[in-house]
């Protein structure tokens, strides 16, 4: 399974951010719109950097000022990005394995959504459970059981 | 206006398709405790259940009976289906917003992806979603020809619809016979010339997406082998170390199951099944008069992209493969239905979570949902649908609670049946299709199949006596 299957019911709509907003600001969208991470983009739209709730909070623990404080000072800089055509359990190994929760997904150098740990989890259970109730379908038909 | 979902104010829903999504969305509303609801579900053929039908292979009769479920559902005096009522031809979605509350779209994968390739379009190369639609008696594909003189056949993919292919077209007369497959498939695919079939992997064993069970399978067909050649069925340096990192145990035993088949064996059957990794198809050959000789592959080795998977990038290394037919098995597609905003890039109706999105606004249109594979894209097997389609109807029960459903006129008495007959006439009913599920079913009794489908719109309206 394909990242695409879990970008094909998510809208179109991706949140992003600027590196000289503040962290105000970006505290203000997470909450609006329930999610936990923001794309931060250039003036070209391009992906350059991704603040989520966690790293607000670990710059908030030493730094009370964190609120006033600049995108581009307290996001996270080193982006890994994926595209629609990664392999779902690929993907959850690599954010497993490096502690990731939220991916932007990028297609053409353009940022076409974002990825979280949550949707990636959803997907497998859906295909999880999509195989258990094919198996309990065909146990019934089982004229030997 | 008071609430819809009561007893003298029912909530009326439709639903477009009746595969396995429409059904688990019209079980799961039909369910709400404390919810009266009519369910109306439409679909352009005059016979319910969507791929379970006519995408399913006729050799897997036991997934089939996911049927009984539909049934089920079926029976219930708030559920009714119209049959041979196509949206977008017969119905309208203005003709839906002036009878119903919530409309529900689940019109599954109606074509093919393409592989984007010269020669593509040569005499001889198919979609197997042609090919699948055809044996299965689809009446669309009933009139399809496939050139079975051929004796050999590459399939381009190695998902379960590719194994389909394989299969069928490896099995012996016999072993066709005992299923439910049109009665022409069956006649043509028991002349059939084909001796070999190649089955194209872009990437490795352990990145094949067939499941388990189905490269299983091929191993016990009675009259062909499988072979893999030892050193393509050997994983690459990154696999391997990705499979050692993740133990993943399925992956694990895919690769078993593949590489018990690299052990030469004297051959003994009439037909053989190669499988082959790390190729892609760059181009189709044909002869003078356009049909189909050979497949140019160039050989692909692994690269690990940012995010981990392991994606093929092509050498300078290329081999041509004679077949006399070919079969791109690399997906479906789902097709836009007219008035609903369509996501082109991934080919779904443009959505989110199930509830279908203005493209302009991003907000959700009032009323409009969508589930299966016409909402997440094709692929999944016909349980995934379950979830899937529950998650939607969590979005209409939560919209209907909010106030936020069509308001449609209340007017008492029924209109839409009185539409649908003046669209189309003929129209197919639950109790009619239970009547021609009877006529198949006993005609397969005498023949000792499982059932003899009807494969034209016309025969289906004869033995309804229209
Ligand atoms: C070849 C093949 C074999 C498969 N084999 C298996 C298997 O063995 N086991 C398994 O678990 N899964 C299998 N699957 C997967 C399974 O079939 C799908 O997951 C499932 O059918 C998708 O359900 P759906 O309801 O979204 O779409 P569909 O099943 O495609 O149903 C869509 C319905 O909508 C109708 N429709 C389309 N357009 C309109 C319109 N404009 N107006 C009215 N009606 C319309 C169609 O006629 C159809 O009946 C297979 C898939 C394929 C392609
Ligand atoms: N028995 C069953 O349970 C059963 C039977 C049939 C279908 N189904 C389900 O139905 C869904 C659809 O099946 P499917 O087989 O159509 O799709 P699929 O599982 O997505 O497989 C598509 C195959 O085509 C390959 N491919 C894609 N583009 C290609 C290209 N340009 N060149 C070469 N190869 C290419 C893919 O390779 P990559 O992986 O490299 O992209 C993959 O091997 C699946 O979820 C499947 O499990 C289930």
């Amino acid at each position: 399974m394909k990242l695409q299957t879990i970008l094909a019911t998510k809208g179109t709509k991706v949140f992003t951010i600027r590196p000289e907003q503040q962290v105000k600001e970006a505290i203000n969208m997470l909450v609006e719109h329930n999610i936990g991470a923001l794309v931060v983009v250039d003036e070209d739209s391009r992906p350059i950097g991704i603040i989520s709730e966690r790293d607000v909070i670990h710059v908030a623990a030493h730094n009370d000022k964190v609120l006033a404080q600049m995108i581009g000072e307290v996001m996270t800089k080193k982006l890994i990005t994926c595209t629609a055509h990664d392999d779902i359990h690929a993907v959850a190994q690599t954010m497993t394995d490096r502690r990731i929760r939220h991916l932007p997904i990028v297609e053409d150098g353009k940022l076409v959504g974002i990825l979280s740990i949550g949707d990636v989890v959803k997907a497998q259970l859906q295909e999880y459970q999509g195989t258990i109730h094919n198996l309990q379908t065909q146990a019934q038909a089982d004229p030997d059981k | 206006m008071t609430q819809p979902g009561t007893e003298t104010y029912p909530l009326r829903v439709a639903i477009i398709g009746s595969g396995p999504a429409a059904f688990y969305a019209a079980d799961h509303l039909l369910k709400q405790p404390g919810l009266v609801v009519n369910v109306d579900m439409f679909d352009r053929l005059p016979t319910p259940y969507g791929l379970v039908r006519a995408g399913v292979a006729p050799d897997h009769q036991k997934i089939k009976s996911v049927t009984k479920i539909f049934d089920h559902v079926a029976a219930n005096p708030c559920f009714r289906f119209f049959g041979l009522v196509e949206y977008g031809k017969d119905i309208s979605l203005d003709d839906l917003e002036q009878h119903y509350h919530q409309i529900l779209f689940a019109t599954g994968a109606q074509t093919d992806r393409r592989m984007g390739i010269p020669g593509e379009d040569l005499i001889g190369s198919h979609a197997a979603t042609s090919f699948v639609a055809w044996y299965n008696g689809h009446p669309d594909f009933r009139d399809y020809e496939f050139d079975l003189t051929q004796e050999r056949v590459a399939v381009v993919g190695v998902g379960n619809v590719a194994m389909d292919v394989a299969r069928i077209l490896s099995l012996t007369p016999a072993e066709l016979a005992a299923t439910d497959i049109a009665d022409y498939a069956l006649e043509a695919l028991s002349k059939s010339r084909v001796k070999e079939v190649y089955l194209l992997g872009r990437r490795g064993p352990a990145q094949a997406a067939f499941t388990n069970p189905e490269i299983k399978e091929l191993g016990d067909l009675a009259g062909a082998e499988v072979h893999i050649l030892p050193e393509e069925a050997e994983l690459d340096p990154l696999s391997k170390a990705d499979l050692e990192a993740s133990k993943d145990r399925t992956t694990i035993k895919k690769v078993e199951i593949i590489q018990s088949y690299a052990h030469e064996k004297p051959r003994t059957k009439p037909r053989t099944l190669y499988l082959r990794f790390l190729v892609s198809p760059v181009e189709l050959i044909g002869n003078a008069a356009g049909h189909v000789t050979a497949l140019r592959l160039v050989k692909n080795v692994l690269y690990a992209t940012e995010a981990g998977t392991l994606s093929p990038k092509p050498t300078d290394h290329f081999e041509e493969l004679p077949v006399g037919m070919v079969f791109r098995s690399v997906g479906y597609r789902g097709v836009a239905l007219p008035g609903i905003p369509f996501n082109e890039r991934w080919g779904v109706i443009l959505n989110q979570k199930g509830r279908v999105l203005d493209p302009d606004t991003q907000q959700p249109l009032t009323g409009i949902y969508t589930s299966g594979w016409i909402k997440r894209g094709p692929s999944g097997v016909i349980g995934t649908n379950k979830p899937d389609s529950v998650e939607t109807v969590a979005c209409m029960l939560e919209d209907l609670a909010q106030g936020a459903y069509i308001h449609t006129a209340q007017h008492p008495e029924d209109r839409i049946e009185q539409l649908v007959r003046t669209r189309q006439p003929h129209y197919v009913s639950y109790a009619d299709w239970k009547q021609l599920d009877a006529a198949e079913l006993s005609q397969g009794q005498v023949q000792g199949r499982p059932r003899v489908k009807y494969t034209s719109v016309a025969e289906m309206l004869k033995a309804l006596g229209r």
